[in-house]
């Protein structure tokens, strides 16, 4: 964006939401807002502690595994549903059900199901990820032109590698337009495992930060969490931009 | 075995039909209710080009797409070189309308790709890539992607593609028409060439009654719904002429004139 004729780098309005913060926070509106520099002053304590760190260990592990098996089983899933049209009619009505389902309220099945512990957390992380990375790879699998499939049939290729050497890479920019909002559910994911199934990683800080009322710690927690999400978002985006070169000429 | 001598009567006969590199009998292509081909049969001689020629909607890419072993015939049997066809198969290579090049994948990787689905070691295709690029004009592109290359550079890396795994047959469906007119032409003299060269069998789908007169061996003329062969013409006096001067030549003329004769009240 340009503004009298400079050009702004990416997310300056960033820059003038800090500022609205930091006004509302200094106006003492609401204990719930603590200026922003406090914030940053908070983070900057918090990061280097001991239950900061093993609240990040615990979280991204959760989230790490949750999403490599959202990715792991959701593509290979996504594309024998574009490819077959019989398994497409058992699973696509499951996974539009679950894509829109109040996943929060299964929370306490899994407990019931997988107990009390990180197996349950990072199953919820999956579940969050999964179905839209699923119906994504569909969605890319179904638009491949046929010829790239006859091509490959007419010149030998077996199921397998029509598979991984034709329709993985057609789908491409649709199943990395797709982990990347799975991605993003899955932060929502395993925070809402992490406070629904055990008070564990940055689950645990929230709520502790929360009953005790800093409210400054909270944010903070927040803002790295954020901050974190966004980092892995926009690695996906980029690789997304990378082979979008072909996705218009498939 | 039994009774010899008739064996030696049957023998000359043999001869022509043992020079058809693909042979169609009897195919018939039904979708649902509609018969996209009925009872066809037609021959194949090895070493020409046989052009498939009709309307839009004659099933003459279905045709090719069934001999490819890419579409399974309702009736009938597909041979080539004496064997029934079941499916795709090493004697035969495709060049695409659309070219189906490989997006992601650079010049030389498109090029050997069949190869690649063979198993063949990385080096050894790509030496045999890198000699088809060079023949078919593109030598010093390897590394560019089909998005920066010409529709009429994207087909000739589809016809070295076609050209690599060395096939005994090769079965081109409208690979000019996506290409400009300029281009077309200087495919079509390079077409004559390969034929003359290359010793493989061509089966070229078209709908230009020029071009099918231009290159041709063998024109079989397709009449839709449901499609037979209903006319083959064998363009021999053309074949011999300079490149430059078959365009000029009465033979051409009339061949052109007499096929739109024909195929003109089956233009809506």
């Amino acid at each position: 964006m340009t503004v009298f004729g400079i050009r702004l780098p990416a997310m300056s309005s960033l820059i003038l939401w800090g500022l609205l913060w930091e006004i509302v926070g200094r106006a003492d509106v609401t204990f719930f807002v603590p200026p922003l520099s406090e914030v940053i002053v908070t983070l900057f304590s918090v990061i280097g502690t001991a239950p900061f760190l093993k609240a990040l260990s615990e979280t991204s592990y959760a989230f790490a595994v949750g999403v490599f098996s959202a990715v792991v089983i959701g593509i290979p899933v996504g594309i024998l549903m574009g490819k077959n049209r019989l398994i497409d009619e058992l699973l696509l009505p499951w996974v539009n059900m679950f894509l829109s389902a109040p996943l929060t309220a299964l929370v306490p099945v899994l407990m019931v199901l997988f107990g009390f512990g990180m197996k349950s957390i990072i199953i919820t992380t999956t579940l969050f990820a999964i179905w839209i990375i699923i119906l994504n790879t569909r969605a890319g699998v179904l638009q491949i032109n046929r010829s790239l499939v006859e091509m490959a049939r007419c010149y030998g290729a077996n199921p397998f590698q029509a598979f991984y050497k034709i329709y993985f890479w057609a789908a491409l920019p649709e199943i990395l337009g797709g982990v990347r909002i799975g991605v993003i559910r899955a932060v929502k994911g395993v925070i809402i495992g992490q406070l629904l199934i055990s008070i564990v990683g940055f689950g645990a800080l929230f709520e502790l930060y929360a009953n005790n009322f800093l409210m400054a710690h909270f944010w903070a927690v927040l803002v790295v969490l954020f901050a974190l999400a966004f980092s892995v978002s926009e690695l996906l985006a980029y690789l997304e931009r990378r082979v979008s070169y072909y996705a218009a000429k498939r | 075995m039994v009774m010899p001598q008739i064996k030696e009567v049957v023998g000359p006969d043999d001869t022509p039909a043992a020079d058809n590199a693909v042979v169609a009998r009897g195919i018939s292509k039904n979708y649902g209710d509609v018969e996209a081909l009925k009872n066809l049969t037609l021959e194949f001689p090895r070493g020409q080009l046989t052009s498939l020629l009709g309307p839009s909607g004659c099933g003459k890419t279905t045709l090719l797409k069934i001999i490819a072993g890419l579409l399974e015939p309702s009736a009938g049997e597909i041979e080539v070189n004496g064997k029934p066809v079941t499916g795709p198969g090493p004697d035969r290579a495709f060049v695409f309308q659309d070219f189906a090049l490989l997006p992601w994948a650079n010049v030389l990787r498109n090029v050997s790709f069949a190869l690649e689905l063979r198993g063949v070691p990385k080096s050894e295709r790509e030496a045999i890539a890198e000699k088809y690029i060079g023949d078919v004009g593109l030598a010093g592109f390897e590394l560019k992607f089909p998005h920066q290359l010409s529709g009429g550079m994207r087909q000739r890396v589809g016809l070295a593609r076609a050209l690599s795994v060395d096939a005994d047959v090769l079965l081109m469906d409208e690979p000019f028409s996506a290409v400009d007119e300029q281009t077309r032409r200087k495919f079509q003299e390079d077409l004559l060439g390969l034929v003359q060269n290359e010793n493989k069998t061509f089966i070229f789908v078209t709908h230009s009654i020029e071009e099918a007169v231009y290159v041709s061996d063998q024109i079989a003329i397709l009449l839709p719904r449901p499609s037979r062969v209903s006319e083959i013409i064998r363009p021999t006096g053309l074949r011999n002429k300079d490149v430059d001067n078959i365009r000029r030549d009465p033979e051409y003329l009339d061949i052109v004139d007499s096929i739109w004769a024909s195929l003109r009240s089956y233009v809506e």
